[in-house]
């Protein structure tokens, strides 16, 4: 074959006007027409700068100096803008909820042909034809508040294949997703380009989600080189994802403990192709040498859920007839789509809003009288989005806050101050300003300045949504330091990963009801919760079954009990 | 979603008011609200508060969604009349040259019928405009107006700033409140046991962290924007501007009418924007 490549890098360096050091160093690489091509790398490593050359991002918004050359559709960026640009790459962002710039998906379809000037009736025409590519053509006039996450992933798909684009590019596609539209979307852009072949760019980290489907070619990115290019196979049995702290899919982490040699032939680079069967043995073995862990005795109960029902309106009940209890010391996930009522759950914990039937219980005692502000001091919440919370200049006072509010003297507010900041590892920053913390530190400041008030049970919302798996590691493994403690901990994730890992419980909530209770093995492996409640089966079950292993969800528990001893938890 | 963040929504509902092109609607409420505001006639302004309330039962709005707007609306009416009788409490007196005591009060605030009439007017006049205000809103879907909005030669750019603003306005009331109830929960007094100096400076604290996270969300957006080619050229077209039927022809006929009689009334009958029935 002799194709002309159709994205072509060239001895390409980029550096930010406000760095000191270039992003992008050296960048060669050709990509063909037609070709999928899926760029990982670590948050910072410079994959999603080299997204925002390829679409014009940079320099169009960002300023910066570039060398070298970077071709696309043979010609030069450089004589290009953004808008030209446009016409042949499609650029799909994380968060489909920020991208929706328009009211009803059927203007959010035709807003570049809007910007193009298309006349209406034409414009009606093409959005109709698009939409039924992706099969949105019912849902033209619904507001994004009306749509589900795999839905606004249609809509905003639709809205770059509108311009008959050659390349599509994803920036992160399955950021904010849950685990089951993570997975559709995958096969979205699987179904869709494989049908108008396209060249598809994806850029993610979460590398075992996006191998669902096949890709061409993997390109690795670290402190911005490019460390490997080549194909899902060989990536998967290179050390490179270990050396640049990428996370291997589950399922080889389970074969590397078996002892089973990672090489292309067992073909790991999927789990549709690894050759389970050969590996069968060794994970028999591996699964019977396994010791369950100790009993543990059982703990007082800190915090008792009974019949609690909510609506919001009166009429609708988002939360219906829960219960359920916490342990001391315990560590349990809250999990279910979005808009199961998992938010609404802990607002009603932490007193944002008051429960229409059934109590909360502290200790045996009922909380319903306490305030918001009282509450506070038994149960800690903390938002997603660090921004969210951060309202002070300096980590001290920021993390001084509450204890400033409560009127506690200010020299017994410094010694609380430096010991929690000292726990969560900022006590070298304690004169910073917060604007020079990276986003984990800011992370961690907010976590610090809920600490400090000493609640027994901290609840956190997605503490690790968008975080690559260092930052990951780095935040889970501080969250059990802080359980360690003897603070009860909460976990509100869509990470499948996560609950596999750090926590033994899980709580599912689906359409407002308490649909699960149980061990997370249990839960990730048990079809009928995995459809309700929007979740994703663990490659663990699947490589269990591929291989013949008669008790699948003995084998993801083993893997979690091993691992659970490995890393001394 | 909760009702509290619905106070600006717009929703789809079948009615002959919202069928109107966002053009037609936006020049019926300049034409309708000129003809209140020009006149001080308190026949004319009835009249026109009579068809406001006729075009609300037709748009099919319930009062359970304007309850707040309307509560807000008559504290700030009944304030503005109160002020400005203290303020000028002869004010009608001067306007109509007649001066008929109904209440005599101390100093200089006798109750006049001249100043009971300019203040009744001019209450009227405000509680006929408004309705027009919520029934344009609440009927109009906001890319919609924003195409309107350029039609009328207003810039692309800032008709859409317009209509952004409605998309993600609930988007920040969301916001607003999660970010509201984080920090009540690490002790910040919102309610009236604080002072009002210390509720403004606890505000900032709700504030700060909202426009950090706002600017996260503009830059997305506008990143989302600029890839999708707007403002590459001078003008645009809307996929939700309608073409103008028969109906709003009618709509804005009868709002021209309208206009010129109450124009008419004031130039032909009265001789002045007020009536005077003094004289």
């Amino acid at each position: 074959m002799d194709l002309q490549p159709i994205i072509e890098f060239k001895d390409f360096s980029f550096q930010y006007y406000s760095q000191v050091e270039p992003t992008l160093y050296n960048i060669n690489l050709s990509i063909l027409p037609g070709e999928k091509i899926l760029i990982v790398g670590p948050s910072g490593s410079g994959k999603s700068t080299l997204g925002n050359c390829i679409n014009g991002l940079i320099p169009f918004a960002y300023d910066g100096e570039i060398t070298g050359e970077l071709l696309i559709n043979h010609a030069s960026t450089q004589d290009k803008n953004i808008f030209e640009l446009s016409k042949c790459i499609g650029t799909v962002l994380q968060d489909s909820d920020a991208q929706f710039v328009s009211l009803t998906a059927g203007e959010d379809i035709a807003f570049s042909l809007e910007n193009d000037n298309v006349p209406n009736a034409e414009m009606h025409e093409q959005v109709k034809k698009v939409s039924r590519m992706v099969d949105m053509q019912n849902w033209l006039t619904s507001s994004p508040f009306e749509l589900s996450g795999g839905q606004k992933q249609r809509t905003t798909l639709a809205g770059v294949l509108v311009n008959d684009v050659d390349i599509l590019l994803f920036d992160e596609p399955l950021a904010n997703l849950d685990p089951a539209t993570g997975k559709t979307a995958i096969e979205i852009i699987e179904e869709i380009c494989s049908s108008v072949n396209k060249t598809i760019i994806i850029i993610e980290h979460r590398l075992e989600d996006v191998l669902h489907r096949f890709v061409d070619r993997i390109i690795v990115i670290n402190e911005g080189r490019i460390i490997a290019n080549t194909n899902a196979h060989a990536l998967v049995s290179s050390n490179i994802l270990t050396k640049t702290g990428i996370r291997e899919p589950l399922y080889v982490t389970a074969l590397k403990y078996a002892g089973v040699p990672i090489t292309e032939s067992i073909q790991p680079g999927y789990i549709i192709s690894v050759k389970a069967h050969q590996c069968k043995d060794a994970l028999t073995t591996w699964q019977a040498s396994i010791q369950p862990p100790q009993v543990q005795e059982e703990k007082p109960t800190v915090l008792k859920v009974e019949n609690l029902t909510f609506s919001y309106d009166g009429i609708r009940n988002v939360l219906e007839e829960i219960n359920f209890e916490l342990k001391e010391g315990e560590m349990v996930s809250l999990i279910g789509k979005n808009g199961s009522g998992k938010s609404t759950l802990s607002k009603l914990i932490c007193g944002f809003e008051k429960p229409g039937q059934g109590t909360i219980s502290y200790r045996g005692n009922d909380i319903r009288d306490k305030s918001i502000k009282e509450r506070a001091e038994i149960i800690g919440v903390v938002l997603q989005n660090p921004n969210q919370m951060i309202s002070k200049n300096l980590i001290f006072d920021e993390v001084a806050l509450g204890l400033r509010f409560r009127k506690v003297p200010e020299e017994e507010i410094i010694p609380r101050v430096e010991k929690v900041l000292d726990i969560c590892g900022l006590a070298p920053f304690i004169e910073w300003p917060i604007s020079a913390l990276s986003y984990g530190q800011r992370k961690r400041v907010t976590i610090a300045s809920i600490l400090v008030m000493g609640p027994e049970i901290l609840i956190l919302d997605e503490p690790t949504a968008g975080q690559d798996y260092r930052h990951y590691t780095e935040i889970m493994e501080f969250l059990v330091e802080i359980n360690k403690m003897g603070v009860t901990i909460m976990l509100i994730t869509h990470d499948m990963h996560l609950m596999l890992e750090y926590t033994p419980r899980a709580l599912v909530l689906a359409d407002g009801h308490l649909i699960a209770d149980a061990p997370a093995s249990s839960v990730l492996t048990d079809l009928q919760i995995i459809q309700k409640a929007n979740l994703k089966e663990t490659s663990l079950y699947h490589l269990a079954q591929m291989a013949d292993i008669p008790d699948s969800t003995g084998f993801v528990q083993g893997f979690i009990n091993y691992e659970r001893k490995l890393k001394n938890r | 979603m909760n009702a509290k963040t619905k106070l600006f929504s717009y929703d789809i509902v079948d009615s002959p008011i919202h069928s109107l092109s966002g053009l037609t609607k936006l020049i019926c409420f300049l034409l309708l609200t000129f003809a209140v505001m020009y006149s001080y006639d308190i026949r004319v302004i009835l009249a026109v508060m009579l068809f406001a309330a006729l075009i609300m039962k037709l748009s099919k709005i319930k009062f359970s969604q304007i309850k707040l707007m309307v509560l807000y609306v008559l504290i700030f009416v009944l304030t503005n009349a109160v002020i400005s009788f203290l303020f000028a409490p002869e004010m009608g007196v001067e306007i109509y040259g007649t001066r008929t005591v109904v209440i005599d009060l101390p100093g200089k605030f006798d109750i006049t019928a001249e100043q009971l009439l300019y203040s009744t007017t001019k209450l009227f006049k405000y509680t006929s405009v408004i309705p027009f205000g919520i029934i344009f809103l609440l009927t109009t879907n906001p890319s919609e107006f924003a195409s309107s909005l350029n039609r009328i030669r207003v810039h692309y750019k800032i008709a859409y700033a317009v209509a952004l603003t409605l998309r993600y306005f609930p988007d920040v009331q969301r916001d607003y409140h999660d970010i509201s109830q984080a920090q009540q929960a690490r002790g910040l007094e919102l309610s009236r046991k604080a002072s009002l100096f210390n509720r403004i400076k606890n505000g900032l604290l709700i504030i700060i962290p909202l426009i950090f996270s706002s600017l996260d969300r503009i830059e997305t957006i506008s990143n989302a924007m600029d890839l999708r080619g707007f403002g590459k050229s001078n003008t645009r077209t809307w996929y939700t501007s309608r073409k103008m039927k028969s109906n709003d022809y009618v709509a804005i006929f009868i709002s021209a009418l309208i206009f010129i009689a109450t124009a008419s009334v004031s130039i032909f009958i009265n001789k002045s924007r007020f009536y005077n029935p003094f004289i």
